[in-house]
């Protein structure tokens, strides 16, 4: 870590934004507590333009990926035998194409962004709930306790861990719970160390120590200054794991560990793309272009919450 | 920083790793047994008497606990026992045989990573919040962004059956061959590195002694480079652990893509076959590796960082 001196000097770019927020607006407001936290992070983040325009990238795929399969003149695993492997047409109604036995590109490209979509917001639950009870748990008991389940995260922190994800699909079958609950159960490390350690620092701080002085008692303090201070850092721990784990699975899926068909996910449809790309590149072009733009923005949207939310732990 | 407190920290260290060890080596064994089938189911069914004898051989017929013992008892002497699946082969012959080529990639890719990762987080943190910067870091974030398994088809695709400058896979240790698998193991690994340094190099440059040199009439390259560059390099230095990792995972698909016999693919072979020696075998080495790696990373961020001394931790 850095020393104190290299801390106050942090970005110029976070002085300046600060010196910008409307404080003195904030202020005149009626609930000035209320306030601080959330709408000032909520300015820095609209300032952010790439975050927001990733946000509302992001928006627009979501609304693809879930109205566009109903919409669609064609079913994901219909077989359309008058044009198999044809190129982008607009005239049959296959807009992206279709793939060596005549799927719909499109269709298939939506539906398998549900997918990865929804593995990547379920994993991401997943190992949010276990790191963070596990995380406020040591943080809170601390002692022998913190030390002992510390270094049991640091011994599994150091396993090749991507190695164990494909022995859990291999052993476990290529279910789709299981893709979950895999993926979750190898990403809660950091959330846990990251609450652990903003458990430990809230409990001494000044704020808290001064509301224990009002006599505010111990459930309002968590409520209003612990939990607070904690939702910033593992809402944008959040936003940052989950394009990891849409990354993870797409990686199982391309490797033929993941989802399996019907079913189907961006990896799964790059892996399929990438065996025919010499005659049809179109099928590998159209669901890589998916997962890379949703990869983009959910990490343009961590980078700018995590500069909204947490200005004192930029690099 | 002092030659007793390295020897004791490093010892400390070392000893921590056999918890590690054994943490990893029991894992990965009883996760590779609750496999459902074994190694020696295949279409056709075996005769009980030969089934018998192969369980007998490999000690499949033993309770499981015993095996374990068994199998702990063979490490200590580096002995991973022979392949199920590849017959006539030890697994430890397989590693001989895949990691140098692994290495060779990843070794390289790293190599690339850093040249590259570490100039232009500089070229950027100098030309903070220009055009420059901005796009800089776009195409780094895109090279985060984009999977592995992305950008190798695509640059296949471009580069060696469009254009066939460069063949499309395969290996025999030539350099036309390794340039494509090289690269693309680097790409996110160079994008890492190049945040990660414009963010420390961002903030090194504001401090107090880099005013002071600055101050002095010291000409700026100068600046850079005997005061700026060490301290600038440290979150790059501590993250050379987990990218190792990051590139030992990628070469997984990288090998799978660029047909590279490799360890990564005897790995994901090993996996879909059940054969329980090569995948424990590879996990094992693997884990060694990242640990090893991590601990030597360490020790180097001690050294270049003087504000570490580990004799004086309390």
């Amino acid at each position: 870590m850095n020393s104190p001196a290299d801390m106050q000097i942090a970005d110029p770019q976070v002085a300046k934004t600060e010196l910008e927020d409307p404080f003195a607006a904030a202020m005149a407001g009626q609930d000035v507590r209320g306030r601080s936290l959330w709408v000032d992070a909520w300015h820095r983040l609209l300032k952010n333009k790439a975050a927001v325009i990733s946000g509302i990238i992001m928006f627009i795929m979501l609304l693809l990926v879930i109205v566009g399969p109903l919409l669609s003149p064609w079913e994901g695993d219909f077989t359309d035998w008058d044009n198999t492997a044809s190129p982008p047409n607009f005239e049959t109604g296959h807009w992206f194409g279709t793939d060596a036995v005549g799927r719909d590109i499109l269709v298939r490209t939506l539906e398998g962004g549900r997918i990865s979509l929804l593995v990547g917001l379920v994993a991401t639950l997943v190992s949010l709930a276990i790191g963070v009870t596990y995380g406020a748990v040591a943080g809170y008991y601390g002692g022998f306790t913190d030390r002992i389940m510390m270094r049991m995260v640091d011994i599994i922190y150091a396993l090749p861990f991507m190695f164990f994800v494909i022995l859990l699909m291999v052993v476990f079958g290529r279910h789709i719970v299981l893709i979950f609950v895999a993926i979750g159960a190898v990403n809660w490390l950091d959330m846990a160390r990251i609450v652990r350690g903003q458990t430990l620092g809230l409990k001494n701080t000044e704020f808290v120590e001064a509301a224990v002085a009002c006599g505010v008692d111990h459930k309002a303090i968590i409520r209003r200054h612990i939990i607070p201070n904690l939702l910033g850092v593992v809402m944008v721990y959040v936003t940052l794991t989950i394009p990891q784990v849409i990354l993870v699975e797409s990686f199982l899926s391309f490797l033929g560990l993941g989802v399996q068909e019907p079913m189907s996910s961006w990896g799964a449809l790059v892996n399929d793309g990438a065996q025919d790309m010499e005659s049809a590149p179109w099928t590998l072009v159209f669901p890589a272009t998916f997962l890379t733009v949703t990869l983009y923005c959910f990490n343009y949207i961590g980078d700018g919450m995590r500069d909204a939310l947490d200005p004192k732990d930029r690099a | 920083m002092n030659q007793e407190g390295i020897l004791r920290h490093s010892a400390t260290r070392l000893l921590g790793l056999i918890p590690t060890l054994l943490v990893l080596i029991t894992i990965a064994f009883f996760l590779i047994r609750m496999a459902p089938g074994g190694p020696f189911d295949s279409e056709k069914v075996l005769p009980p008497e030969i089934r018998a004898n192969l369980d007998a051989k490999y000690h499949l017929d033993e309770p499981l606990m015993q095996q374990y013992f068994r199998y702990l008892g063979q490490i200590i002497t580096l002995d991973f026992g022979p392949s199920f699946q590849y017959k006539d082969w030890t697994v430890n012959e397989l590693i001989a045989r895949g990691f140098p080529v692994s290495l060779t990639v990843g070794g390289l890719a790293m190599l690339l990573a850093f040249l590259v990762g570490t100039s232009i987080g500089i070229t950027a943190a100098l030309r903070q919040n220009t055009a420059m910067d901005y796009s800089i870091m776009g195409v780094a974030m895109l090279g985060i962004s984009i999977p592995n398994f992305v950008v190798a088809p695509l640059l296949i695709l471009v580069l060696a059956v469009y254009q066939g400058w460069l063949p499309a896979g395969g290996w025999d240790w030539s350099i036309q061959r390794m340039i494509l698998p090289v690269v693309t193991l680097a790409l996110p690994v160079i994008a890492y590195i190049a945040r990660l340094t414009r963010g420390s190099m961002i903030e090194v440059l504001h401090s107090n002694y880099i005013r002071t040199a600055r101050a002095k009439g010291l000409p700026g390259h100068l600046v850079i480079r005997r005061h700026a560059l060490k301290p600038a390099l440290l979150p790059v230095i501590s993250f050379m652990g987990p990218a190792t990792a990051g590139l030992i995972t990628g070469s997984v698909v990288i090998e799978r893509i660029y047909s590279i016999p490799g360890l990564g693919s005897y790995f994901v072979q090993g996996a879909l076959n059940r054969d329980y020696t090569l995948v424990m075998g590879v996990v094992i080495f693997y884990g060694v590796i990242i640990i090893l790696l991590n601990f030597i990373v360490d020790l180097l961020y001690a050294w270049m960082n003087p504000k570490i001394r580990y004799d004086e931790v309390q």
